[in-house]
């Protein structure tokens, strides 16, 4: 339509600059020493980490799955009110993501402490106190908890399109509420699926936060793990970005293996 | 009968995922008022955690900082990725795809990865230019701080405005030249009004990302506070019902954003039916 590419230049200028340079950087320092030679030492080195890796992996696994379960009814129920009242709830679930994260997960450091809210409730039972805050158990309950929004809304997106006459056939034709729900239910939410599970794994297994908030000290993920090499005590730029480009060769597997499901959900959600 | 008991057993459900969802702020907000420090015993009601806010030079100075980052980088940001959207638009398919490709990797990608990339190509900027003495000493601060901000706002600028382009009957254009417009006033009396709703929407989203970043800014901000910055460092103080304060003051705020642009969304959209129900009455 308009003939002036030139109107991109700045744009592609800045791309260049501060997109694809930063990213061949890391590439550059994951691949060198301190002193700019050549080694694979770093991609090797992160073999001694290899606990923290499965730990991130299986913690942000295990709230991307419980983020599912928890969503899946939420969006089901969602789509099928009526448009007026949808509009209100779908305010209600993104209200909490409006709020920064460091306050929500702050405000789970009061509720999970020794002597926190949670376990003083439980006192006036005569039961605990439990041990919730500095486990794994509450790590994943915070990533679950900021993420919940990320697997509601692309779910409810996918399902608004799911018409009520499909589900009813399919009852009607004999279909029993658990053949419903795999032979028709899931297969068609399954855009919505892929897409909240990118948007809830990645986040997750990539955080430094929530595992420094509820985590305490022992249950360090790949993020703080980056985050110590570059303004913490470990300080080693080689070393994190080596651990870098194993996070973001993660992601992409993930990202990959989700859109291979759907390719233009992505857009939709943006 | 078997269906209102499901009906029953939806909404207890979803009552109860929203309880999971607000319960931890309204606790947070409940104990702002605390007269005692605990965070479990609530002892009396106060507002002196309040008080003590607004004259938290920490927090009013972060705050201003973190509204003047926000503000020029999303003005930059719209301004940068429009005009980037109108020049995409006239490349070919394949240069199309590339570029857009590119432009995915700060959304796709972690945010750590984004903050700890941009902060390695200051580092390295800095010992470049430590040499030739070109870059002024406090480059480490306002300025990575808002090419950071820039950095990441650009894509959903361009994400934003590109559809809505796309969309545009391209007829508009060509008919404000055949009136007679030179190009730049084809596109900025006939063009750019179609795009305003895109560019604004944009904007906003810009400054609400750029309110609310952290981590990137973690990475890039020297010794600057910005206000997620400031409240982080607040977290690791342990005991501060300010920041109860603060989470409820600003709750209260996105919450009244969100209420006002909703009434003023229905009020438009009664105000078109009305109109629509008076067209046809005549």
């Amino acid at each position: 339509m308009i003939k002036s590419k030139a109107a991109a230049s700045p744009y592609l200028v800045w791309m260049v600059i501060f997109i694809v340079a930063p990213l061949l950087i890391v590439a550059y320092y994951a691949f060198t020493d301190a002193s700019g030679n050549f080694t694979l030492e770093n991609i090797m080195a992160i073999g001694r980490y290899s606990s923290v890796f499965a730990r991130s992996l299986l913690l942000a696994a295990e709230a991307t799955v419980i983020c599912l379960v928890l969503a899946f009814p939420v969006g089901y129920f969602l789509s099928r009110l009526r448009a007026s009242k949808q509009h209100i709830m779908l305010m209600l679930v993104m209200l909490p993501m409006w709020m920064n994260f460091l306050l929500r997960t702050y405000a789970w450091m009061s509720l999970l402490e020794n002597n926190g809210i949670i376990n003083t409730v439980l006192g006036f039972f005569g039961l605990g106190p439990f041990r919730m805050i500095n486990t794994a158990g509450a790590v994943v309950l915070g990533m679950v908890y900021n993420y919940l929004p990320y697997m509601i809304l692309p779910l409810y997106t996918a399902m608004t399109k799911i018409d009520n006459s499909i589900i009813e056939a399919a009852q009607d034709l004999g279909a029993s509420t658990l053949g419903t729900f795999t032979k028709v239910l899931l297969p068609l939410s399954g855009p919505g699926i892929a897409t909240g599970i990118t948007m809830v794994f990645v986040p997750s297994v990539s955080t430094f936060i929530i595992s420094r908030m509820l985590g305490g000290g022992s249950n360090l993920l790949i993020g703080d793990l980056i985050e110590l090499q570059f303004l913490g005590n470990s300080y080693n730029f080689n070393m994190g970005s080596a651990m870098s480009l194993v996070l973001m060769v993660i992601v992409l597997l993930c990202m990959s293996f989700t859109s291979s499901f759907d390719e233009q959900e992505m857009e939709g959600v943006m | 009968m078997k269906s209102r008991h499901l009906r029953l057993l939806q909404r207890t459900y979803v009552v109860l995922i929203f309880c999971f969802m607000y319960l931890p702020i309204l606790v947070l907000a409940v104990f702002s008022f605390n007269e005692s420090k605990s965070r479990t015993v609530f002892t009396g009601f106060t507002l002196d955690w309040y008080k003590s806010l607004f004259t938290n030079r920490m927090i009013l100075s972060a705050l201003a900082l973190s509204l003047a980052v926000a503000l020029v980088s999303a003005v930059v940001a719209t301004v940068v990725g429009t005009m980037a959207t109108v020049g995409i638009s006239a490349m070919g398919r394949k240069s199309q795809l590339f570029i857009n490709n590119i432009s995915y990797m700060p959304v796709v990608n972690p945010e750590i990865i984004t903050g700890v990339s941009l902060m390695l190509l200051f580092v390295f900027l800095q010992n470049w230019a430590s040499k030739f003495d070109v870059l002024p000493d406090a480059f480490f601060g306002l300025p990575t701080l808002l090419i950071a901000h820039i950095t990441f706002n650009l894509p959903y600028v361009i994400f934003n405005v590109s559809p809505k382009l796309r969309q545009m009957d391209s007829r508009i254009y060509e008919a404000a030249l055949d009136l007679g417009c030179t190009p730049r006033q084809a596109f900025f009396k006939a063009v750019l009004p179609e795009l305003t709703p895109a560019i604004l929407s944009a904007f906003l989203i810009c400054l609400t990302y750029s309110i609310d970043d952290f981590i990137i800014s973690y990475f890039n901000c020297g010794t600057l506070q910005t206000l997620p910055i400031a409240i982080y460092s607040m977290t690791r103080k342990k005991v501060s019902p300010e920041i109860n304060a603060l989470s409820t003051i600003m709750f209260l705020v996105i919450l009244s954003i969100i209420l006002i642009s909703n009434a003023l969304d229905s009020r438009r959209y009664k105000r078109e039916q009305g109109l629509g129900k008076a067209g046809e009455g005549r």
